[in-house]
């Protein structure tokens, strides 16, 4: 299948059991978002899916091959905070990862038409992101969300195939947030890429995503509350052109009151 | 009436009371020497400016009658020559050993237990085995400043590694880079300011440890002057010398951090807004 399959996945540290029984098919090109309380395991699950951490138990494939163990270029990756080199300017950080893959295994630099077609690729990309303007500043002297839209530009440089956003947007202001949802959804349009992205805020996750998966914990026990993880307990595919993605089905879907408080 | 913690003082201020201090150092001495040479034209102890001068004069612009050499910049080009060499092997090894073991958690296991209990060697008890193992000549000083500075360098570089954003590793990753881009294109350019911090901070444990090993085997060097007019409790040579030595170091100083400034602009701007960290 192409896309990520998700089989019997279990992840546990010690003898407390964060998450448990995640089967999940999601086919190429869906934009998924990832909801549910805190210490409900999102963020646990998307680290499994980045290569950070291995999966206690079951089977994580994409595109029909193993995940490897380890990040590699085929899942990009834009953290909360820290996901730019602060050391590198604007344009050095998009041109990272190109540089890397077309340049020398010793220096990691690329010269002469490499180098030119590069350059070309790192300008599309910041005028993609609006950044063309501060490409000579570095990430110190940018705004939140203007750091945000460098990871971005810098994680799509290398077309993953599945990139994964670990609440992107958690840190910014409501209007800076709103323009991000914009210039994300526009670029998930143009690349078609598989889009997993964590959020706690309920109606990013229902305007954005095609797939909302929630994710709680299903079992309990009052005795050994540790034991049990959390699984997924909604899958729901969102209607790009319906009343969903408004928001306004939140009040009549049976949400979590768990999610919900994470989400307020 | 504001609170004491709240007065901050204007430039103008400032500017005086940086010179202030020293000012009055002088001024102190100068009294304090004056009041001796009345009573005893023949004191050495507080020899007064002229006499410094006069000192200072003849090592710098005479020939040694004996040698024929300007000793005073014989004697500091020795010196520079032996710290440079000593904190350039020090760093260097430093610099390595601290990339290894913050970088890669298989050496870090082995590594870090180690350098922590070298650092903890007193370098000075090491003088005694180095001029027995590699001599007397200038092996022994060039290794004593390095193993003086390069345990601590080393570690504070291991540190300051494992406080790069674990992120920031991981990006790299997923950007295709492996253990040595990582290293060469992420760690390295992040660390280098760090290091020339770090010699800036050890630089004064070096030149202790530079003048303890010239005054104990040396023929030329601004240590082996002053021990060697100390016999003549010739004051008007020590203290120029001594204030010389505090100028050279804090030109060092100075000039290292003009250099972090100059070459790695990104730190500057961070320290500076001091908000995005």
């Amino acid at each position: 299948m192409r896309g990520l399959e998700i089989r019997g996945l279990r992840k546990e540290y010690g003898d407390t059991v964060v998450l448990e029984r995640i089967d999940l098919d999601i086919p190429s090109g869906e934009f998924v978002t990832l909801v549910g309380a805190s210490g409900s395991g999102k963020s646990t699950l998307l680290r499994i899916l980045l290569g950070q951490e291995r999966p206690s138990g079951g089977q994580v494939r994409l595109d029909d091959e193993p995940l490897p163990e380890e990040p590699t270029p085929t899942r990009g990756i834009v953290f909360q905070r820290y996901s730019v080199f602060r050391h590198l300017s604007v344009a050095a950080n998009v041109r990272f990862g190109l540089e890397v893959r077309e340049g020398d295994r010793f220096s990691g630099r690329c010269f002469g038409a490499k180098r030119r077609m590069v350059d070309g690729r790192v300008a599309e990309l910041l005028d993609a992101v609006g950044l063309a303007e501060a490409a000579q500043r570095y990430p110190s002297q940018l705004s939140g969300g203007m750091q945000q839209r460098l990871a971005l530009a810098q994680a799509i440089a290398m077309e993953p195939p599945l990139l994964l956003l670990d609440e992107p947007f958690g840190a910014l202001d409501p209007g800076n947030r709103e323009a991000m949802h914009d210039l994300l959804r526009r670029l998930w349009e143009q690349v078609g890429m598989t889009v997993v992205m964590v959020t706690h805020d309920l109606k990013e996750a229902f305007s954005l995503g095609t797939r909302l998966i929630v994710l709680d914990r299903i079992r309990q026990d009052p005795h050994a509350p540790h034991r049990y993880g959390a699984g997924i307990s909604y899958n729901l595919r969102l209607d790009r052109h319906g009343d969903a993605r408004d928001g306004s089905a939140l009040a009549s879907m049976p949400v979590p009151e768990a999610a919900v408080a994470a989400g307020g | 009436m504001r609170r004491l913690i709240n007065i901050r003082p204007s430039r103008g201020v400032a500017q005086v009371l940086i010179i202030l201090p020293f000012l009055l150092l002088l001024l102190s001495y100068n009294v304090a020497s004056t009041a001796r040479l009345a009573e005893n034209p023949q004191d050495r102890l507080l020899p007064s400016f002229a006499a410094m001068a006069d000192a200072m004069g003849g090592l710098a612009f005479e020939a040694d009658s004996r040698s024929g050499d300007y000793l005073l910049w014989v004697d500091t080009g020795a010196s520079l020559l032996r710290l440079a060499a000593g904190v350039a092997a020090g760093a260097g090894v430093a610099l390595l050993l601290g990339l290894l073991s913050g970088l890669l958690p298989v050496v870090r296991a082995s590594l870090s237990p180690l350098l922590a209990a070298v650092a903890m060697v007193p370098p000075l008890a090491m003088l005694p085995i180095l001029f027995i193992v590699v001599g007397m000549d200038e092996t022994a000083k060039i290794v004593l400043i390095a193993i003086g500075i390069g345990p601590v360098i080393a570690r504070e570089l291991e540190g300051r590694i494992r406080e790069i954003p674990i992120e920031e590793l991981i990006k790299a990753q997923t950007l295709g880079a492996g253990t040595w881009l990582i290293l060469w294109r992420v760690v390295l350019p992040q660390l280098l300011p760090r290091l020339v911090d770090a010699i800036r901070l050890s630089l004064g444990t070096a030149w202790l440890f530079l003048i303890a090993a010239e005054a104990i085997a040396a023929t030329e060097g601004l240590g082996y002057r002053i021990f060697l007019v100390r016999r003549y409790l010739a004051m008007d040579v020590i203290l120029p010398y001594v204030a010389w030595i505090t100028l050279l170091a804090w030109l060092t100083d100075f000039a290292l951090r003009r250099l972090n400034a100059r070459l790695f602009p990104w730190l500057g701007l961070e320290r500076g807004e001091g908000e995005q960290r």
